[in-house]
């Protein structure tokens, strides 16, 4: 992965950033990369069954035959609808996506009777079901990139996405526990036997309006300023939206409970705010403002309870999970007591128990993995990670348009953010929260938000890395066009 | 915007190198903390994967894994039952180890460093080859002998203990504690089963879970005047030296006047060594143990092995089963100066002197032993699954020299002559030299005495074969000859058992 990372860098090393781009799809890199994670997943697989039942079935090959179909479709579909974007993210997602799969089969596998172990199907179970999310998810995906033809049309929906994000954000916190609550956390909606997380969607939709926003407002908060001590100061009524913001995220932390989603929007929005402003003042205003509120959150729990409560015990749980390790620390023991079997080598995918992991198909499939792969297979997840987030750096640096650069920038960010908010909270680096593990964890909502997400960010990259040979945009381009301040030529700041 | 965009890359970076960070202390730093916690379930399945290696002497197999249906894939099984139940102790699933099964845990549990050869092996076939079997120097005839025979004993007695070892080579060939107790259902998967079955045995009065061949410590009685006697001869006294002896004898500081077993034993006023240790003369050994004196009765005894509080039992320069110290006590008054009332008692084994049955096999192997005594073990050889590969081989190992070649030979002719004329009849071997001492010690105001014989065995040849300690607790009046008999049968399997050279 490391290796196709920088052949996608520039190939002509001559030109540079403005001189005259080669222009290569690197298409056939993506497709064999993808071939490449299939064979891991598939390689996976027969590791499993060889562990858990002792043989590798003739039929190993196929859950990771079916993802490849999968992936496939959409590698061709990226050829036609965006073929020059960055090519190192599809092979990427699709190794973390089928991993998840392989290891959720692999929890079905645990769960199973000897019996019923060799009549697994493949699309039954959580692995089943996930794979069938795959699909969905991935053609959602495609769609996107189709009806999206452009990422600035985007812009154009700010408001409405923005007040959709709101929306999605609070409906969990306004309904009862029964519908909303799970393990303490009320970010869900269940109806029937399907729970959706609405706060995985309401992620891309506010970052939306936060790019539109930032754009049309940040030469208000990044040129007006006072400085003090040496921090250039933000004025004090530019400071509303921020506010606004860290109220929203303050109350998700109250009302749903939920430290990690409250830190995920609001990381967000800062990051988004400091890349648009270039203002560092404000990640620092952010930063207080954020540990602020959490110490106070602790502080008031631990004096009046009531709706600090539970932050306030989950902080105690981070301090010392071992203090009460049968029952409030009993998640975060667990987890820790299964990275630490891994240890470093791990004890071989399908070797682990992973069943002794509360939560093992969602928030704790990290230490579940972590159990089977140890420090070094989680390394090589993290290091996936990695390249996901700076491949959507990379695109937001290369793409020409503000709105552009904020929102990829963004969603890169988050994506990372979430991915440290939920590995951090699994071994006790922050206190733990009910977040999902990108492409790993069960459950279709997140996995659908997260390919919406790395398909804008396809999106993206294909316009940062197309040629601009030839004048004009491609002919796909919508008529109709996005509000004149966003695609004036490029907006970049020139600062001394 | 590029520039903030590149340091929010930085910032991921900075991120995620605390996730890696983090996690490298709990998997690398912290791993084996969080892998052996107390509150880590998966340790014992983990545990239960790989088939346990047996336990095994002379060709028997003692404890054997066999293979199951449920999570944890091999039980436990111990055939001979309550047998060599000290022996080699028990293995259960949520309670401690104790025993060879706890000392030896690493070689039958298949995670010795040195095993890495079969682990290897294992990480190329897929396979998971089992723990390494561990050898003990028991001798079946003789353990076979042993817990019969005490168990029972002519005097209904019910707690006690008997062990052999080899004089030579320190092996034991007998190890059993009475009462014993089943380790099968300690070892069951049910956890339910294994937990009531150890609270019966722990609320048991008679304590089945006690090894008492090593951890019990009670006065030895006429037993310790071995002791006494090898500080005489090493202080200008032979086997003819006349000491005093009488039907009763006060030590000078008042106290209860000292009396002999029987009034005819020793009335006269003097009596030779060789007759005082032949007919366990009190009278004798009590003056005796004054005019020696406290300091030179205590080392004698700390020369024999008495307060080691650091002994174990198992393979040779490893931890074993820890064997509980032998004690000399306190014979002073409260000032500091010697107290001969305290003095004169424990020189015949009483007061606060306290002795393991082990001590007192140890005491008897280094008389035959031409004074060196040598270290006691249990594992003789640790071999591979695969049985060819060997792993260890005992080499016998010399603990002390308590006294001279010369001085052991007298005390062999002595306790030779308690065997063939006092009060060691009934452990006599045809066609063998026996020695020994009996000991009949006061247990307390209203409770029966115990009964001790401690022994050894020398073959045509003059080679000694086997040492012995028996215990009889409470056995009351003739405790200390059938003690005496019993360890002449267990001497007499123990030279006729095929490792027996």
């Amino acid at each position: 992965m490391t290796a196709a990372a920088t052949s996608t860098s520039p190939p002509t090393s001559t030109g540079g950033q403005s001189g005259v781009r080669l222009a290569r799809s690197r298409r056939n890199a993506e497709l064999s990369l993808l071939l490449l994670a299939m064979v891991l997943v598939a390689a996976y697989g027969a590791m499993v069954e060889a562990s858990v039942l002792d043989t590798v079935t003739p039929s190993f090959w196929v859950p990771a035959a079916a993802l490849s179909a999968v992936f496939l479709g959409l590698h061709v579909a990226i050829r036609f609808l965006a073929p020059f974007a960055d090519p190192a993210l599809l092979p990427a997602v699709a190794l973390l996506n089928g991993l998840g799969v392989g290891f959720l089969h692999r929890l079905d596998l645990a769960r199973a009777t000897p019996a019923e172990r060799a009549e697994l199907a493949t699309f039954a179970g959580t692995g089943g079901r996930q794979l069938a999310w795959t699909l969905i998810s991935v053609a959602l995906a495609a769609g996107l990139l189709a009806v999206v033809r452009d990422h600035r049309s985007i812009s154009r929906y700010a408001y409405t996405l923005g007040l959709a994000g709101i929306v999605l954000v609070m409906i969990p916190a306004v309904l009862p526990p029964s519908i909303s609550e799970i393990n303490g956390a009320k970010l869900w909606i269940r109806v029937g036997g399907l729970s959706i997380q609405p706060g995985e969607f309401a992620k891309l939709a506010l970052l939306a309006f936060f790019a539109y926003y930032l754009v049309r407002k940040r030469e208000v908060l990044s040129l007006a300023s006072r400085r003090f001590l040496g921090v250039d100061l933000p004025r004090g009524r530019d400071l509303g939206p921020v506010v606004v913001v860290w109220l929203i995220s303050l109350l998700v932390l109250v009302f749903e409970k939920d430290l990690g989603t409250s830190l995920l929007y609001f990381g967000m929005f800062v990051a988004t705010l400091y890349i648009a402003t270039e203002r560092v003042s404000w990640l620092l205003i952010g930063l207080v403002l954020f540990f602020g509120g959490a110490y106070l959150a602790y502080v008031l729990g631990d004096l009046i309870g009531g709706p600090f409560a539970n932050f306030y015990l989950r902080a105690n749980i981070w301090l010392d999970p071992f203090a009460d390790p049968y029952n409030d620390g009993y998640q975060l023991v667990q987890g820790l007591l299964a990275l630490g079997s891994g240890g470093m080598f791990g004890a071989g995918p399908g070797a682990g128990q992973p069943l002794k992991l509360p939560e093992v198909q969602n928030d704790f499939i990290f230490a579940g993995l972590g159990e089977e792969i140890g420090l070094f297979g989680l390394s090589a997840l993290l290091v996936v990670y990695l390249l996901i987030v700076e491949r959507g750096l990379r695109a937001a640096l290369a793409v020409h348009d503000s709105f552009g650069k904020l929102l990829a920038g963004g969603l890169a960010f988050t994506l990372g953010l979430q991915v440290f908010v939920i590995v951090g909270g699994i071994s006790g680096l922050i206190p733990l929260t009910g977040q999902t593990t990108p492409f790993l964890s069960a459950g279709g909502s997140s996995l659908m938000a997260n390919w919406l997400l790395i398909a804008i960010l396809l999106r993206i990259s294909d316009a940062a890395r197309r040629p601009v040979t030839g004048g004009g945009p491609p002919s796909t381009r919508p008529t109709g066009g996005p509000p004149e301040q966003l695609h004036g030529a490029p907006t970049e700041v020139i600062r001394p | 915007m590029n520039a903030p965009l590149r340091r929010v890359g930085l910032v991921v970076m900075v991120l995620f190198g605390l996730l890696f960070a983090n996690l490298n202390w709990i998997q690398a730093y912290k791993a084996d903390d969080y892998r052996n916690s107390d509150y880590n379930g998966r340790v014992q399945v983990a545990e239960y994967e790989r088939k346990r290696g047996n336990i095994e002497a002379g060709g028997t197999a003692l404890a054997v894994s066999k293979e199951t249906d449920g999570e944890l894939e091999y039980l436990r099984t111990y055939p001979a039952g309550a047998k060599y139940a000290h022996a080699i102790g028990y293995k259960p699933v949520n309670l401690a180890d104790t025993g060879i099964e706890e000392a030896e845990n690493a070689f039958l549990a298949g995670t010795s460093d040195q095993l890495i050869g079969d682990r290897l092996r294992d990480l190329v076939t897929g396979d998971e080859t089992a723990g390494a079997n561990v050898l003990l120097t028991i001798s079946k005839q003789a353990q076979d002998v042993a817990y019969e025979q005490l168990l029972e004993n002519r005097k209904g007695v019910s707690k006690g203990a008997a062990i052999a070892l080899d004089p030579r080579t320190g092996a034991i060939q007998a190890l059993v504690s009475m009462p014993s107790f089943n380790p099968n259902p300690l070892a069951s998967h049910d956890s339910d089963e294994a937990t009531a079955a150890y609270n019966e045995l722990q609320q048991n009065p008679d304590g089945p879970l006690k090894n008492r061949a090593l951890g019990e410590v009670l006065p030895p009685g006429s037993t310790f005047k071995i002791v006494a006697a090898a500080a005489a001869l090493e202080n200008g006294f032979t086997q003819d030296t006349k000491i005093p002896a009488g039907p009763s004898w006060t030590p000078p500081t008042s106290g209860q006047p000292i009396k002999n077993a029987a009034p005819s034993i020793c009335p006269e006023a003097e009596v030779t060594l060789m007759n005082a240790v032949t007919e366990s003369c009190n009278t004798g050994f009590a003056q005796l143990g004054v005019r020696l004196g406290a300091d030179t009765l205590k080392q004698k005894a700390r020369q024999f092995g008495f307060e080691q509080d650091d002994l174990t039992v198992g393979r040779l320069g490893e931890d074993g089963e820890p064997v509980a110290a032998s004690r000399t006590g306190s014979m002073e008054n409260a000032d500091g100066s010697v107290d001969p009332a305290a003095l004169a008692q424990s020189s015949i084994g009483q007061r606060d002197v306290r002795m393991t049955p082990l001590q007192g096999a140890l005491i008897a192997a280094t008389v035959a032993n031409d004074g060196s005594q040598m270290r006691p073990y249990l594992v003789s050889q640790i071999l591979g699954a695969d049985r060819t590969t060997n792993y260890y081989t005992a080499e016998p190992d010399e603990l002390r020299q308590p006294v001279s070649d010369q001085v052991a030979a007298d005390l062999r002719e002595m306790m030779e002559s308690v065997v063939q004329n006092g009060t060691g009849r009934n452990a006599r071997i045809s066609g063998y030299t026996v020695g020994g001492k009996t000991g009949t010690a006061q247990s307390g105001p209203d409770t029966p005495d115990h009964g001790w014989f401690i022994g050894f065995a020398l073959d045509k040849d003059g080679n000694p074969v086997s040492a012995v300690c028996v215990l009889l607790e409470e056995a009351g009046d003739g405790g200390s000859a059938e003690a005496a008999r019993i360890a002449g049968q267990i001497m007499r399997a123990a030279i006729a058992s095929p490792g027996s050279r």
